[in-house]
């Protein structure tokens, strides 16, 4: 791309003050963890707990499977409802609160989708078939296509305030799915089993290195949805940025250009391919 | 506010029984969903006889959304959100009458589903009772849910194509327990078809309660 003006002279016209966000400490530190951590669950789940009794090695994909879920049921779904209903409130309505709602859903549509992916491996060998109609299936399958649409939603360009407010009350309708998929084991009771680690009465039912490994899969995958939330959150707020200074960039380019057009003399056409 | 609602009803209904595009847009549809789908399964009765309580819910979905779609366009012309919002009707009365009106049109096209079902698929319903609670449960949480979308979804320029993928997921759960129900009424024995009106009740409950608290802020941002 031949530039008849230098790049930096637009870019610092156009955003003299560099992003608003800097990237916060203990957001790296928490990436960090999530990261050691996830890879001491994958060396015990994979080398140092033993096979189980009845599943053998295929039980060790529930090291990973719980909590992906957990995940994207409770800490997603409860931060894109707590912060959509945050920012209703009239009191403390801020951008913050619908940009944490925001990447909760994204993070939560990332999760929903391996939650599924790693719920089909193992469902393959053990049910024998990738995927069963059943209640929990189903209804996470949902809550996967309503994070897509909300994410659809999203990308409809509109004014900040106008956005959050849709944004927020589409998020909340997508949190009434949340509890459908936690009590569709017990409503139902079809293929999927129901709450094993912990029954009603708190009695754990998982013993030894296993139980070890399953919580610290759970820690880790906590860690990496924060860690997730943190820089998506981020991301959110440069693009609203950019969002902000797009109009004013391309204009001082268009400025730039017909200056410099100007001030050669020249009768060649600008590029058509600047973007 | 239900004063404000069978204002807001009675004008969308008087609407529509001038233009005519419910009856003469929405029910060929729906008609025409009823024999799509029998060509996709095929011409084996006992096939047909199976599905139609399915087919019958698929329809209703369909044309739920164009019913919304529908329902949102008539309050797209110039100014037309400005002016109900100035008229000082409550939000909540506003969504009630739009949802009441979009439910009575569900209910008139399900008779005539109804009909179809019957002539196309040579299905009676034996217990009629179960199939008259679960369509009209589930007509509440269609129009709640539906008017809810539709406001969420006013005033965009990609409405059109957003609408059904917001929307068609939440209706599932009717589509779910809707077949469900018809399939146990069409049989001679209720069996464990009253059990999913329990899943229909909520669902409208929900949305109803939602629709009436959430709509005053999204017709702001809309």
């Amino acid at each position: 791309m031949t530039t008849l003006v230098p790049n930096d002279a637009v870019t610092t016209s156009a955003s003299p003050a560099g992003p608003s966000v800097v990237r916060p400490r203990w957001l790296s530190v928490v990436g960090v963890l999530g990261v050691l951590t996830m890879i001491a669950t994958v060396w015990l789940g994979l080398w140092i707990t033993p096979p189980d009794q009845v599943q053998g090695n295929l039980a060790r994909l529930l090291y990973i499977h719980p909590p992906i879920a957990t995940v994207a049921l409770y800490w997603a779904g409860g931060v894109a409802a707590a912060g959509s209903l945050l920012y209703l409130w009239p009191r403390t309505r801020s951008l913050f609160w619908d940009r944490l709602a925001a990447a909760a859903v994204e993070v939560g549509a990332v999760f929903s989708a391996l939650t599924l992916i790693t719920g089909s491996l193992w469902g393959r060998p053990v049910w024998g078939v990738w995927w069963t109609w059943d209640a929990r299936l189903t209804s996470t399958a949902l809550l996967l296509l309503l994070e897509l649409g909300y994410m659809a939603l999203r990308r409809v360009p509109a004014d900040p305030a106008i956005r959050a407010r849709r944004c927020a009350v589409a998020a909340l309708l997508v949190a009434v799915d949340v509890p459908i998929v936690h009590f569709s084991v017990d409503w139902w009771q079809t293929l999927h089993q129901g709450g094993t680690i912990l029954d009603p009465g708190f009695h754990l039912h998982v013993h030894g290195s296993m139980l070890w490994t399953l919580l610290l899969g759970f820690i880790s995958f906590s860690l990496l949805f924060v860690w997730f939330l943190g820089v998506r959150y981020r991301i959110e707020v440069l693009q609203d940025e950019v969002g902000d200074q797009e109009l004013e960039v391309s204009l001082s380019e268009r400025w730039s250009e017909t200056n410099a057009i100007g001030t050669l003399g020249s009768s060649t056409s600008p590029d058509g391919d600047r973007s | 506010m239900w004063r404000d609602a069978v204002l807001v009803a009675g004008k969308d209904l008087r609407i529509e029984a001038r233009s005519r595009v419910a009856l003469w847009q929405v029910v060929p549809f729906a008609i025409l969903v009823l024999v799509l789908v029998a060509f996709a399964i095929g011409p084996n009765e006992s096939d047909l006889r199976h599905a139609a309580p399915g087919i019958f819910w698929i329809a209703v979905l369909f044309s739920t959304v164009l019913s919304i779609q529908r329902s949102v366009a008539v309050e797209s012309g110039e100014g037309t959100r400005d002016g109900l919002r100035l008229s000082g009707i409550d939000p909540a009365g506003i969504f009630l009458g739009k949802a009441a009106a979009v439910g009575f049109q569900l209910l008139v096209l399900q008779i005539v589903l109804w009909a179809g079902v019957t002539f196309l698929f040579d299905v009676r319903v034996h217990i009629i009772w179960l199939a008259v609670t679960a369509s009209l449960l589930a007509t509440v949480g269609l129009a709640c849910a539906g008017v809810l979308y539709g406001a969420l979804s006013a005033g965009l320029r990609v409405r059109d194509t957003l609408l059904p993928l917001l929307v068609l997921p939440v209706l599932a759960p009717v589509l779910l327990a809707g077949s469900k129900a018809w399939q146990a009424a069409l049989s001679t024995h209720a069996g464990t078809g009253a059990q999913w009106l329990r899943l229909l009740i909520p669902f409208a409950v929900i949305y109803l309660v939602i629709g009436v608290v959430l709509y005053g802020p999204l017709q702001e941002a809309a």
